[in-house]
């Protein structure tokens, strides 16, 4: 909200400078966005006379004026304006000074041969509204050399954010209120004048429907001019933003602007038998003044006629009653509608404006006479006509709300020492009664105060949060506990494991493209939004796999070789019962060149599904999960090779992890090109240590012996598995044999055809003795003989 | 001279001349081999009687000694020279690169995240997590926001079409605060709790993006005040940029979460187009930001959550994640922050061993 400085002070008596006023603002909770002073902009014109004009001798459309400062020579000035004449008074900009609609400076110079020492200037020009069909003329009294921004009495415009608890605020009197309260000056009374009513009104005026609208009080005025609203005021409502229109209009955005009190005039010819706030039928429609028509709903309250709708009660007038420049006769509206029904419309309807802001935080029950006695006396100021007497159908909420305060809450509450009386003093300058027993009555129009915490707030805020002394919290003896949760310690040891590894971290949003979402949904029902922010962003991650494949490609589109990257985050499904099933998971993307061409062997070497596998298992084992128990089984999911992909499993069921390279159709979906390879990591699936809660490991206990390593070479069927090979030579004497693993795999020349050669390296760990050479023989035909049930044969 | 002294001489000379190993060998057989010359003379002392052995014997045996010790040092160089000549022909380019080591990075949300647990891990603040699809009792209701609050509408909130298991809607939680009452619902009181997390508003500018990070903080206890908040606010911050050059301006806000509330801005001056903390924001040359949002808990809120306000009251704050990184370590643009540039995320990164400590400092030199 903006207002003038100038319009403070008309309801603030204060010596307050800006810099003061601002700062006060902030630090009683009215936060200043910014603040414009319109002197700067105008620093260098000044009011001047048009001593001479004579015709440019060498342009039709430009005069050559003789203009007068008030000291020192006349100064030449070319100029294109029709209305530039000898005698009058205007604005004159001197060279060095800017021009505030185009930021030019002026500066001396010759404009078609002839000398120009400066420019009259236009209204447009000095952003003083829209006219520019010629330079402004000032009224002869205009003092001759004066500054014109201290002629036009420009003023400081505050811009300040009035948070939604503070309708009350949401008007320069209420801001000046609360200034006056936190000793900034002294608030000036306002004193409605006495309206002489000089006839019974004669419209009808009702409210059918007391819920939403509780009171309506109205009037007639007759025989009104809807002039032009006077300088004074269209001042204050420029600084405020408020394009001027006509006086009615004015007058009652000024109203608005002034006491935060929304208020409707009605040309009284438009309308036809009583006036009526009620709910709207349904379907009901009403073209508003913005000159778009809506349909209403039975939940909205409207201001009716005989004829129809001329108003959304508390949100927006209505075209057709509304007020003209051939406008004679008007109906005021001054009104209380319920804060949350207007809520409810105005968010049904999309429409926001002034006055629904004020009514749905609620305005003043105390203040619908005295608004509509000071709107009527500017409208009778400003338009003239005759007043009638008021109609007042129901009446507003008056019933203040009573708060049993105990001062010492403030320094409980808030920390600071604040003296009783000085308390009283805060709370009755914002108009709250304090009654000896410290029961608080609080003023109508604060309908944010609902208990003792908030009269605490109040006498906080007008003393001060400076004062508020920072008091350390109780620390705990000794050394800080450990805080994290196992989930907590899990993802951020995975994270720095896959830092350490080379991976790079990426956080993706958590929204996808719903059909990027399906791919990787695997069936599962997705949340997607209602009103996403974009298409792009509409559905919830089921993985993070397609987050991390939209990076990199966007990557490969800047031209990456290899890209290693990591997004720890959550996958999130739905549970049974509708609510969130939100799962902790790490995924890893490679893609491209592992290793760039080098010198060694000059080829970039591209990353395989290997890779992901290695970067499953080594996360996991960071994971703590019990490796060496998985398996690696199949089934990672239709986005994925179905050749060149796995799973990792404690137990056939248990998925711990998937890994592999991406389908060629996930590819193509994501328009990606070349092969990707991802790693996606249950985090909540891995098991929880089964700490006994000491920090001991177990006892080291070497072998003493040292361990001794046989190799076999087996041909086995072109499509075994080696796992399923290496399995089952590991199972072949589990007292012997501690390792296995997989030196050489082999087919081609030398193996028949549909088998191949595998070559393991058994590691065998002796206990108390020497093995002698029976003992390994026995050992080499156990594991022979476990290979051969896997369809394994011994190489010669 | 003796015909002794002279073929010794003959056979040093040799020995010393020797060019090769094998030259070498020669001479030694010649000398010490079986058949070699100083084998013979000493077998000479076998037939000689005792005083003749005895005035003879260590002559020979200093011969042998003598071309002995040529021997293995003229083997030793010519080892060594061999050796030396092998090496020559191994030189290595070291001038080439070796292989390459990726190198991995965190991103400044998770470092960020780290810093502050560790910071609060000290004030004694546990870590809590909720989720990020919520219903709008925990999100809204329950933080003193019913249905019809004006503030409802300010939150920008991504809303789904369904409907929660207990009523209401489900929305993407548009802050940290509901984790605030599932603690103290299923925990009650005291608390003292921080909770991280992404958060969603319906909102996107070079300074907005409609996800990002939250942390808030939650102290419920007996005799909590504003003065506690103060303090814990301006020791954080002082922690976390590692700076006793933190001011702070409080000023009444409005949450409807928090009674009273308090918006907090923090000085900061600019140098070279950055935003550095630091000072008062109303010196020369500085400025306030605001920085986060904080109050007393409001009543109603501490009661929603099944605890008595006559006996509990407390803070609570809430302060962005990526905004604080963003001061902290130096970037501009929020929207970055979520694109998966490798570029950006190997320069603005830190390595996993980047680890905060309060011991080594919680922040990390560029």
């Amino acid at each position: 909200m903006k207002f003038s400085l100038e319009w403070l002070k008309y309801f603030l008596e204060t010596d307050a400078g800006t810099a003061e006023i601002a700062a006060k603002l902030n630090a009683i909770g009215i936060e200043v966005e910014d603040i414009e002073d319109p002197a700067q902009k105008l620093a260098g014109f000044c009011v001047a006379e048009v001593l001479t004009a004579e015709k440019h001798p060498d342009a039709d459309k430009l005069q050559v004026l003789s203009v007068s400062t008030g000291e020192g020579a006349p100064l030449q000035v070319v100029c294109g304006a029709p209305n530039a004449r000898a005698g009058m008074k205007g604005v004159l900009g001197l060279p060095g000074a800017q021009v505030p609609a185009n930021g030019m400076k002026l500066k001396k110079s010759a404009i078609r041969g002839v000398e120009s020492n400066g420019m009259m200037c236009s209204v447009r020009e000095l952003e003083l509204g829209e006219e520019h069909d010629g330079i402004i003329e000032l009224p002869a009294d205009a003092p001759v050399g004066q500054s014109f921004a201290d002629y036009h009495a420009t003023s400081p415009v505050f811009d300040v954010a009035i948070t939604p608890n503070r309708p009350d605020c949401m008007g320069v009197h209420g801001i000046a209120r609360d200034l006056a309260a936190a000793g900034l000056g002294t608030l000036k009374a306002v004193e409605p004048s006495q309206i002489a009513a000089s006839f019974p009104c004669p419209v009808e005026i009702r409210t059918d429907d007391p819920q939403g609208c509780p009171a309506f009080y109205g009037r007639v005025i007759r025989g009104v001019t809807n002039c032009a609203s006077p300088d004074w005021m269209q001042r204050r409502l420029k600084a405020a933003g408020q394009r001027p229109i006509s006086a009615l209009v004015d007058i009652t955005n000024y109203l608005m602007l002034a006491f935060g009190r929304p208020a409707h005039v009605y040309d009284l010819a438009k309308l036809s038998g009583p006036v009526v706030a009620r709910r709207a039928t349904d379907g009901e429609t009403v073209e508003a003044l913005n000159e778009k028509t809506y349909t209403l709903d039975p939940s909205m309250t409207v201001i009716a006629d005989d004829n129809g709708v001329h108003d959304i009660a508390g949100i927006m007038g209505g075209e057709h009653s509304s007020v003209q420049p051939a406008t004679t006769d008007v109906l005021l509206e001054v009104a209380y509608f319920d804060p949350e029904a207007i809520g409810v419309t105005g968010r049904k309807l999309g429409l926001a404006t002034d006055a629904r802001t004020r009514f749905e935080r609620g305005v003043d029950p105390a203040f619908l006479d005295d608004g509509l006695a000071i709107l009527t006396s500017l409208i009778q100021r400003i338009c003239g006509g005759e007043a009638s007497e008021v109609v007042r159908a129901g009446s507003p909420p008056a019933d203040p709300k009573v708060v049993a305060f105990d001062p010492a809450l403030t320094a409980k509450l808030g920390g600071v020492n604040i003296a009783d009386p000085e308390q009283k003093r805060i709370l009755e300058a914002l108009d709250f009664v304090v009654a000896d027993d410290w029961k608080v009555t609080c003023p109508l129009r604060r309908h944010d105060i609902e208990g003792p915490a908030d009269l605490v707030e109040e006498v906080v805020r007008i003393h001060g949060l400076d004062a508020v002394e920072s008091i350390a919290l109780p620390r705990m003896d000794g050394v800080a506990r450990p805080t994290a949760t196992p989930e907590q310690k899990l993802e951020r040891r995975v994270r720095r494991a896959a830092a350490a590894r080379g991976l790079n971290e990426a956080i993706t949003w958590s929204f996808l493209p719903t059909d990027q979402a399906a791919h990787f949904s695997d069936g599962q029902p997705l949340w997607v939004l209602d009103n996403p922010i974009s298409e792009d962003m509409k559905t919830m991650r089921p993985s993070l796999v397609p987050g991390l494949l939209s990076a990199a490609k966007r990557n490969m589109d800047r031209g990456a070789d290899g890209l290693r990257l990591f997004e720890v985050g959550r996958r999130y499904l739905r549970s049974a019962d509708g609510s969130s099933d939100e799962h902790p998971t790490i995924a890893v993307l490679l893609a491209g060149e592992k290793t760039a061409r080098g010198w060694a062997d000059g080829k970039a070497r591209m990353f395989d599904a290997y890779d992901a596998k290695g970067e499953a298992e080594a996360l996991l084992a960071e994971a703590g999960a019990p490796v060496d128990k998985l398996m690696v089984m199949g089934e990672a999911g239709g986005q994925f090779h179905p050749g060149q992909s796995g799973t990792l499993r404690l137990g056939p069921k248990k998925v711990l992890a998937r890994f592999g390279a991406l389908h060629p159709a996930t590819l193509a979906a994501f328009d990606v090109d070349g092969a990707v390879m991802a790693v996606e990591i249950y985090l909540d699936a891995i098991p929880p240590k089964k700490g006994k809660g000491g920090f001991a490991k177990p006892d080291y206990a070497p072998p003493a012996l040292q361990a001794v390593k046989r190799d076999f070479a087996f041909l086995v069927p072109a499509d075994l598995a080696a796992g399923e090979l290496l399995r089952s030579v590991k199972g072949a004497d589990k007292n012997n044999i501690v390792d296995a693993r997989v030196f050489d795999v082999f087919a081609g020349q030398g193996v028949p055809e549909g088998k191949k050669s595998v070559a393991i390296e058994v590691t065998l760990q002796p206990g108390e003795k020497s093995y002698k050479d029976d003992e390994l023989k026995a050992i080499t035909a156990a594991v022979v003989a476990a290979a051969a049930k896997q369809g394994a044969e011994l190489r010669g | 001279m003796t015909e002794m002294q002279s073929k010794t001489e003959t056979a040093l000379a040799a020995i010393a001349a020797a060019s090769d190993v094998d030259a070498l060998e020669e001479q030694r057989l010649a000398a010490l081999g079986k058949k070699g010359w100083v084998s013979a003379a000493l077998k000479t002392l076998g037939q000689m009687s005792p005083e003749e052995r005895t005035s003879a014997a260590p002559a020979i045996q200093a011969v042998r000694a003598q071309i002995a010790d040529a021997l293995a040092a003229k083997k030793a160089q010519l080892e060594a020279a061999e050796l030396e000549a092998r090496l020559a022909t191994e030189t290595l380019d070291l001038t080439l690169p070796a292989p390459e080591a990726p190198r991995g990075s965190v991103h400044p949300v998770s470092q960020v995240m780290d810093e502050l647990a560790e910071i609060f891990a000290d004030l004694g603040f546990a870590v809590k997590t909720g989720p990020e699809i919520e219903d709008d009792w925990y999100n809204f209701t329950a933080l003193n926001m019913p249905e019809s609050h004006p503030a409802r509408a300010m939150h920008d909130t991504f809303y789904f079409p369904d409907t929660a298991p207990k009523g209401g809607r489900m929305l993407l939680r548009t802050h940290t605060s509901p984790v605030q009452i599932r603690t103290m619902m299923a925990e009650g009181a005291p608390v003292r709790i921080i909770a991280p997390g992404r958060v969603y508003r319906s909102d996107s500018d070079a300074t907005h993006t409609p996800m990002f990070h939250q942390i808030e903080g939650l102290v419920i206890d007996k005799g909590i005040h504003l003065g506690h908040l103060k303090w814990t606010l301006e020791t954080f911050l002082k922690a976390f940029f590692e700076t006793d050059d933190i001011v702070l301006r409080l000023r009444p806000s409005y949450f409807p979460f928090t009674e009273p509330s308090v918006e907090v801005d923090v000085g900061f001056a600019i140098e070279n187009g950055k935003r550095i903390l630091g000072g008062s924001g109303d010196a020369e040359g500085h400025g306030w930001m605001e920085l986060l949002g904080s109050g007393m808990v409001n009543a109603r809120v501490i009661e929603m959550s099944g605890l008595d306000p006559a006996e509990w009251q407390g803070f609570a704050f809430g302060v962005g994640v990526d905004r604080l990184a963003m001061l902290k370590y130096g970037m501009d643009d929020l929207r970055a922050f979520f694109d998966g540039d490798a570029r950006w995320l190997k320069h603005y990164g830190f390595s996993g061993l980047d680890q905060p400590t309060l011991s080594g400092g919680v922040g990390v030199m560029p």
